[in-house]
């Protein structure tokens, strides 16, 4: 029987492959940006409030700070308890046109030592954990001119 | 200027992991400031204490279990809950209280039993909370963002991990000094070196720990001080709770994204140095005019970040200040002379207040072997998680 794709977080991403990005909301009356998405209100104190609709963030980006984590993380991250701990690497991005910096997760066996700030990154699409029955899918960000 | 308050006593029980409620330590730091205060319990007219969420149901209600540990008396009672902020908000409620006439004592307590390893949120699934989803997305723990402070300030401002490793070597050294410390002995730079790295760039021993500690102050009217015969006693001159201004552009714990400066500029403070600026406005003082300061040194590159940000020293001059030794014992601005977090390991609620501990021994000259000489004026800073700014001003 075929696993069921779960996102992570519902709204937060879109996409399979080169059409993949994170999803933003944007302000109808001031036009600020919000991700992760705020569909309730917008928080720019300066603004009255407009409609908040749904837009695609930048894929590209450039490295704002890196780091890893030596030691598993507890939950609710998932992992699996048999097997070793393999150091993930996470990086800030920002994102010029939003004017915004979004942590992620770097695509497997990218570690700190491919990394500077300020390179170039883009965002893809990425597997968090499975199980029997679920595929629980997330954003990564992976260094420009990387293969996957 | 706000009117002042003033401090009457200290306590602490010690840091470490003692493996018991937090209630004890809480009462032990609020018997040992009453002793200090010369007042008997029954004298408190109200009891603030800032909550844990550990070990108990959530937002531990900690006033009113202080209150019944040390014996119900009647006194009134409130309750904050500001992570790591807690301390100043149960210190800035008691304030409060004082200056409205609501009081003429009361006693601030804060105290914690933490777990072992990594803070992690409340279990549950509750994706609509920031601190769980940044564990569930991204196993993102709180080491985690001090790596990524610190590796942007070596980027930026070509801090190294040796510089880093030099704030640990400065507050063991004054930990090795403090009874109330969790860890006495001096560590060398060679020892951080040889640490394991926990998130890169930082190791094991430029991030503090988490540790069970409890701290107490007894604060009074000025006029109550002056009537039991206390005629210069420390005051609290200011207390900042500030949050921060739209758009906040440090990724700040816990959140997953910073907010988007694309329409509205930031200002022209981060969060972090609005706080300190805060604190300053209202006591009506300048960095220039501090004695010393306690920092919170959640790891070795953020005490760097903190120096700047009470303008202690220009931008991206925080390791310069360091290597030429004004923050240490006999400098220009000492920081951290109670040892800091690394010598404390943090205990949430109790931290906030164990910084006015020490700024309180410093300015009556009470320190012992980690005085700073002629010390008249102390500044406290920290930050909670979800934007709650914290510091406070203390004078003599």
């Amino acid at each position: 029987m075929p696993r069921t794709r779960t996102p992570v977080v519902t709204g937060w991403f879109t996409g399979d492959g080169a059409d993949f990005t994170l999803l933003g909301t944007r302000c109808s009356a001031c036009a600020s940006v919000f991700f992760p998405r705020e569909d309730g209100h917008c928080r720019n104190p300066g603004c009255d409030g407009g409609d908040l609709a749904e837009i695609p963030l930048s894929r590209r980006g450039r490295i704002w700070s890196y780091t890893d984590s030596r030691y598993r993380p507890p939950s609710p991250y998932v992992t699996d308890p048999e097997l070793p701990w393999e150091p993930c690497t996470l990086i800030a991005v920002e994102l010029a046109a939003e004017r915004i910096v979004v942590l992620g997760q770097a695509v497997p066996g990218v570690t700190v030592a491919d990394l500077t700030v300020g390179a170039e990154v883009e965002v893809v699409p990425g597997v968090l954990h499975e199980d029997g029955e679920t595929v629980f899918t997330t954003w990564r960000w992976r260094p420009t001119g990387v293969a996957a | 200027m706000t009117a002042e308050v003033a401090v009457l006593g200290a306590g602490m029980h010690p840091w470490g992991k003692w493996g018991r409620s937090f209630v004890e330590y809480g009462v032990a730091a609020a018997r040992a400031a009453l002793a200090d205060a010369g007042l008997e319990w029954r004298e408190v007219g109200s009891v603030v204490g800032a909550d844990t969420v550990r070990g108990g149901y959530p937002g531990y209600v900690a006033g009113a279990t202080f209150a019944k540990a040390l014996g119900w008396q009647g006194a009134r009672v409130a309750s904050v809950y500001a992570a790591c902020a807690s301390g100043a908000q149960a210190v800035a409620a008691a304030r409060a209280q004082i200056l409205a006439g609501l009081a003429d004592v009361v006693l601030v307590v804060g105290a914690d039993a933490a777990p072992k390893g990594f803070f992690r949120p409340a279990g549950g699934d509750r994706p609509d909370d920031p601190d769980w989803l940044r564990f569930r997305v991204l196993g993102a723990t709180n080491p985690t963002y001090f790596g990524l402070y610190a590796r942007r300030r070596m980027a930026v401002h070509g801090d190294t991990p040796e510089d880093f490793a030099e704030v640990k070597v400065k507050n063991s050294a004054m930990g090795a000094l403090n009874p109330h410390a969790r860890y006495r002995k001096r560590v060398t730079a060679d020892e951080v070196a040889a640490s394991a790295v926990v998130a890169d760039p930082l190791r094991l021993l430029d991030i503090c720990a988490t540790s069970d500690g409890g701290a107490a102050l007894v604060l009074s009217s000025m006029e109550f001080a002056r009537r039991r015969g206390v005629a210069a006693p420390v005051r609290i001159r200011a207390v900042s709770t500030v949050t921060p201004t739209y758009p906040n552009t440090v990724l700040d714990l816990p959140d997953i994204a910073t907010d988007s400066a694309a329409v509205v500029e930031p200002a022209e403070r981060t969060f972090r140095a609005s706080i300190a600026h805060a604190a300053y406005q209202e006591a009506g003082i300048g960095p220039e005019d501090l004695s010393l300061a306690e920092v919170y040194d959640l790891s070795t590159a953020l005490e760097l970040q903190w120096y700047e940000d009470l303008g202690l020293c220009g931008e991206g001059e925080g390791a310069k200040l360091l290597r030429e030794g004004a923050t240490a014992p006999g400098g220009r601005i000492p920081v951290n002379m109670s040892g800091g977090l690394a010598s404390f390991g943090e205990a949430v609620p109790a931290q906030a207040i164990a910084q006015v501990c020490e700024l309180t021994w410093q300015l009556r000259g009470d320190a012992g072997p980690r005085q700073v000489e002629h010390a008249r004026v102390g500044i406290t800073a920290n930050q909670g998680l979800f934007g709650h700014g914290s510091a406070v001003v203390a004078v003599r």
